[in-house]
């Protein structure tokens, strides 16, 4: 700075912007303007072209030159078409039934994690993110693999499903291509984002609450349903919105262990605009979704407000 | 009454046996003999040979390590900006936007993001001529806005639980706020940044939806490779791929381990030893 | 067994817990009447905290026995104690109401929900929390929280009731009131208290009876002035209060009466015994800083235990003051002085530099043989 100072005797315009408050003016608005241009605008284009006609031209869209502006037959066709309300009810069903699976193994996984002493609590923490690192879609080819018919584990599920099932013997499980494989592969995929924020949750509950509902009476499955359950709420729901928004868009995993003939919105909004050429149409598919996952997403953040306000009001 | 809690206990061997079986298993097939990717046909290495030998699995990788370097690096500068201003500048306009603009991309379904930039970059083709291709730009740009606000959070939370008195102190010894931004805020939440790009890096690496819709002909990632491999049903050589990544990883997280373990076993005894001089 | 053959209420047998290789409780023996308030009080580390844990059943002895009431308890689970207890930290639930807080410990009981109500209401009223019963804990202050705590350990009707440091998050004022809130509360329910501390003012003002503990083992156990007037060890002296202490060696016994050398002192210290000591046997003499008297003016002639020395320093408390005062043998005694004057000469009794003439009687001194 004073060197500068040496060169130029009154420190340029710029300069004196930038202490006073351009630096600020600039960390605001470089990444603000970025959003703006690459996150904002292409959400607003999506939202135009949902009201916009699909035509054969490039872009194969246009909008209504009159009254009433809007071309409201993809709305329609939202509430009519049965490929749509099918798409979103599997979507739907998919989804919930993988974060209730979710919270059913991980919420005992998370307490149990607690329970574990020192190092290898980390160590084992360790193994439920070391997954997260490696590639994605590998794992679910690793379930592609697994869940195939003449694959080592089907036989096996198919042997025990002989063995327990009465009536007669099948050849092998049907599993791929289904929606039970969805909800499998996505359970898998997504069980981090479930147990990571229990466990955090359930870390930071005082033992001694624990400690003194037993005082008080309770045998150790009361002091859980008592205390730990009802202040692990915000975990769980954290957890449960994790899995459950990114689950009900998943495009990767039903495509590739889903049946084609009951997909999920994902890959609706997907072939809408790849396959169909629809832009508008996709458009529309996408505010839907977008609107089904508004209610999950203000619930989170009202909690998460809650939370914080709570802990700012403890003296 | 301290008896250890069976359930609990058993559930976490069922989670880990969930998580790591499909991982095994896949390890075990990479060295199969057989062409069926899922019949064991006695012990082979060829696999390994057929993937080392693609010189389109190399120039895939090496794709996705450049655009992870960079929009991982871009990533980083704006979402560290956009924390700075979210957790430190308290009152400004369009704050509230802002927010919204960062806890949107967390939260908005990967398709959507995909179609809004692709729909973008055509339309921006037709009117303004610019990006005439789809490729390493756009996949960067993409890369770069949806995993920015991920560096945002990590940002933001270390900096809300840093004590202000620190940077109290330096304004008070006469640094101008920004000074005090670079002298002392920056260099306490650098692990926070580094981790921010560390998540940056894997995201881009990782992704396969948006990249899927952003990129043009002639730019294959890996993930996009392996998603076109996968598609036409079950190959071996992704196996043996998976392995190596399997590898890979589980080194590099072994290796970051021992060197955190290191450095905090190191602090402690610091502490310690401040602790006995201290009285 | 007290003297009488009956069975103590509470008997604590031979207690030890170890840690790995840590001994935290070292063969502990300790008897509590019924309704009596008692105090475990000691350091850091001591000990006494493992044993209020292992008396409400959070840990299990390594070796010894816990009985209450005449029934054994060492192996009982803390949810089927009849001990309840409150927690440093009080342990409040953050997720229920006042009254919801005090009131679990009869949710799974097997009561009428009349009683239940009666009691809820007869505990807000006995700690004054009726018009807060709806709050939640982080809407009311910290003595408030406190009595919660109290009262939720007390609506059990608990036949021991453990408190670990009661008093320990409260500030000065708040303090000196409750404890004597606390005294009246245990009182007027006749419950046997066992409060674990490491402030021994806590301890006196509370407790009719304190046990000292140390590195795992009760040092001494009598009431509040029994510990502070006749310490039995070195450790114990020195742990309550302030005290002088200084080596001597008996020359002569006679009716009760000692006479010991003290070359600390450059003199011989007269000093008041009931137990027999042999000449030549080496004693600790120990005198609280309260039982000097100090003066500027020489003490009648003839008296025991006279000796001179020069205030080197001296702190100024308001209602006394404490004087640092090297005697001509160059010792240092700590010498407190009440300020019963105010204004004028003589309200203060020395200044520094001042020469003075310490004095103490032969009953005052304590004599300590570790």
């Amino acid at each position: 700075m004073d060197r500068h100072a040496e060169v130029s005797p009154a420190p340029s315009v710029i300069s004196r912007w930038f202490n006073r408050d351009g630096w600020r003016q600039l960390i605001i608005a470089t990444p603000f303007g970025w959003l703006f241009l690459f996150f904002f605008v292409p959400a607003l284009i999506v939202v135009a072209i949902s009201i916009a006609e699909s035509t054969r031209t490039s872009p194969p869209f246009t909008f209504l030159g009159e009254w009433p502006y809007v071309h409201l037959a993809n709305i329609e066709r939202l509430f009519t078409d049965t490929l749509y309300i099918r798409a979103f009810a599997t979507s739907l069903a998919n989804a919930l039934m993988a974060t209730l699976l979710c919270l059913l193994l991980g919420y005992p996984m998370a307490l149990g994690l607690t329970r574990v002493q020192g190092s290898w609590r980390n160590i084992l923490l360790m193994l439920i993110i070391l997954p997260f690192w490696t590639s994605y879609l590998l794992r679910v080819f690793a379930w592609i693999g697994l869940m195939g018919a003449n694959s080592w584990f089907n036989r096996l599920l198919t042997a025990a499903y002989n063995h327990l099932v009465p009536g007669p013997a099948v050849d092998h499980l049907q599993m791929m291509n289904t929606n039970f494989a969805v909800v499998l592969v996505m359970v898998y995929s997504y069980l981090p984002f479930m147990i990571l924020p229990l466990y955090a949750n359930l870390e930071k509950l005082d033992q001694t609450l624990n400690e003194a509902a037993m005082d008080l009476g309770s045998r150790p499955f009361r002091v859980f349903l008592d205390v730990t359950l009802p202040l692990s709420i915000p975990g769980i729901i954290a957890g449960g919105l994790l899995v459950f928004i990114p689950a009900s868009g998943e495009l990767v995993i039903p495509s590739l262990v889903g049946s084609a003939s009951d997909p999920m919105i994902g890959r609706v909004i997907s072939d809408e605009f790849a396959s169909a050429r629809d832009w508008p149409m996709a458009a529309t598919v996408a505010i839907a979704l977008l609107v089904l996952l508004v209610g999950p997403t203000m619930l989170y953040s009202y909690f998460e407000n809650r939370a914080r306000n709570r802990l700012e009001e403890r003296p | 009454m301290n008896r250890p809690p069976l359930f609990l206990y058993s559930c976490l061997c069922f989670g880990f046996a969930f998580f790591y079986v499909p991982i095994i298993s896949m390890i075990v097939f990479s060295f199969n003999r057989s062409r069926l990717a899922t019949v064991w046909g006695g012990f082979s290495t060829e696999w390994y040979g057929k993937l080392f030998h693609n010189p389109q699995i190399f120039r895939a990788a090496w794709l996705s390590l450049e655009i992870a370097l960079v929009s991982a690096t871009f990533a980083t500068i704006l979402g560290t900006m956009a924390g700075i201003a979210m957790a430190r500048f308290r009152r400004f306009r369009g704050r509230t936007l802002m927010s919204g603009f960062i806890t949107a991309p967390l939260i908005m379904p990967e398709v959507i993001t995909g179609i809004s930039m692709l729909m973008m970059f055509i339309l921006m083709a037709e009117w303004i001529g610019w990006p005439s291709s789809r490729g390493f730009t756009t996949i960067t740009i993409a890369h770069i806005t949806f995993s920015m606000t991920f560096v945002t959070t990590i940002v933001q939370a270390r900096l809300s639980s840093m004590d202000l008195s620190i940077e109290e102190a330096a304004m008070d010894l006469g640094s101008k706020p920004w000074q005090v931004l670079k002298d002392v805020t920056l260099p306490v939440i650098s692990p926070a940044i580094l981790s921010g790009w560390l998540l940056a890096f894997t995201i881009s690496l990782d992704d396969v939806v948006i990249t899927s819709f952003v990129s043009g002909p002639g730019t294959t990632t890996l993930p996009i490779l392996v998603w076109s491999k996968v598609r036409l049903g079950v190959t071996p050589d992704i196996n043996a791929l998976a392995t190596v990544i399997v590898l890979i990883v589980t080194v590099g997280v072994t290796i970051a381990g021992i060197l955190l373990q290191r450095q905090e076993s190191r602090r402690e005894k610091d502490v310690q030893m401040a602790l006995r001089s201290g009285g | 067994m007290t003297e009488t053959g009956e069975e103590p209420f509470i008997r604590i047998e031979g207690i030890t817990k170890k840690f790995g290789a840590f001994t935290a409780v070292d063969n502990v023996s300790i008897t509590i009447d019924k309704g009596e308030f008692f105090a475990l009080l000691g350091g850091s580390g001591c000990g006494k905290t493992t044993l209020l844990r292992m008396l409400a059943g959070f840990e299990t002895p390594t070796s010894g026995r816990i009985f209450i009431d005449g029934q054994d308890m060492t192996d009982v689970a803390p949810y089927d104690r009849p001990v309840n207890m409150m927690f440093q930290s009080y342990a409040l639930f953050p997720h229920m109401t006042v009254e919801k807080n005090i009131a679990y410990g009869l949710k799974h009981e097997r009561i009428s929900e009349k009683e239940k109500d009666e009691r809820l209401r007869d505990m807000l009223e006995l700690v004054q929390l009726t018009p807060y019963a709806t709050r939640k804990p982080h809407q009311i202050s910290g003595g408030q929280r406190q009595r919660v705590a109290l009262a939720r350990a007390l609506i059990k009707q608990p036949k021991l009731l453990l408190l670990d440091e009661p008093l320990g998050a409260l500030d000065k004022k708040l303090r000196e009131h409750t404890q004597f809130e606390l005294s009246n509360i245990q009182y007027k329910l006749g419950i046997t208290f066992v409060v674990v501390t490491h402030d021994q003012e806590e301890a006196m003002t509370l407790a009719s009876r304190i046990a000292v503990m140390d590195r795992g083992v009760v040092r001494q156990i009598g009431t509040a002035s029994g510990i502070y007037e006749y310490p039995n060890s070195r450790f114990v002296a020195g742990f309550i209060g302030s005290i002088n202490m200084l080596d001597g060696v008996v020359t002569a016994s006679e009716n009760g009466l000692l006479r010991l050398d003290v070359p600390a002192l450059g003199m011989t210290v007269d000093a008041r015994t009931d137990r027999p000591v042999a000449p030549g046997e080496k004693r600790t003499v120990a005198i609280r800083p309260e039982k000097i008297r100090i003066s500027r003016e020489p003490p009648p002639a003839g008296q025991p235990n006279c000796l001179q020395g020069v205030v080197r320093d001296l702190g100024y408390f308001g209602k006394d003051s404490l004087y640092r005062v090297v005697t001509d043998a160059g010792a240092v005694l700590s010498v407190n002085s009440v300020n019963d004057r105010r204004g004028g000469e003589g309200e203060r009794v020395a200044e520094w530099e001042d020469r003075v003439h310490l004095r103490f009687d032969p009953g005052a001194v304590i004599l300590l043989s570790e």
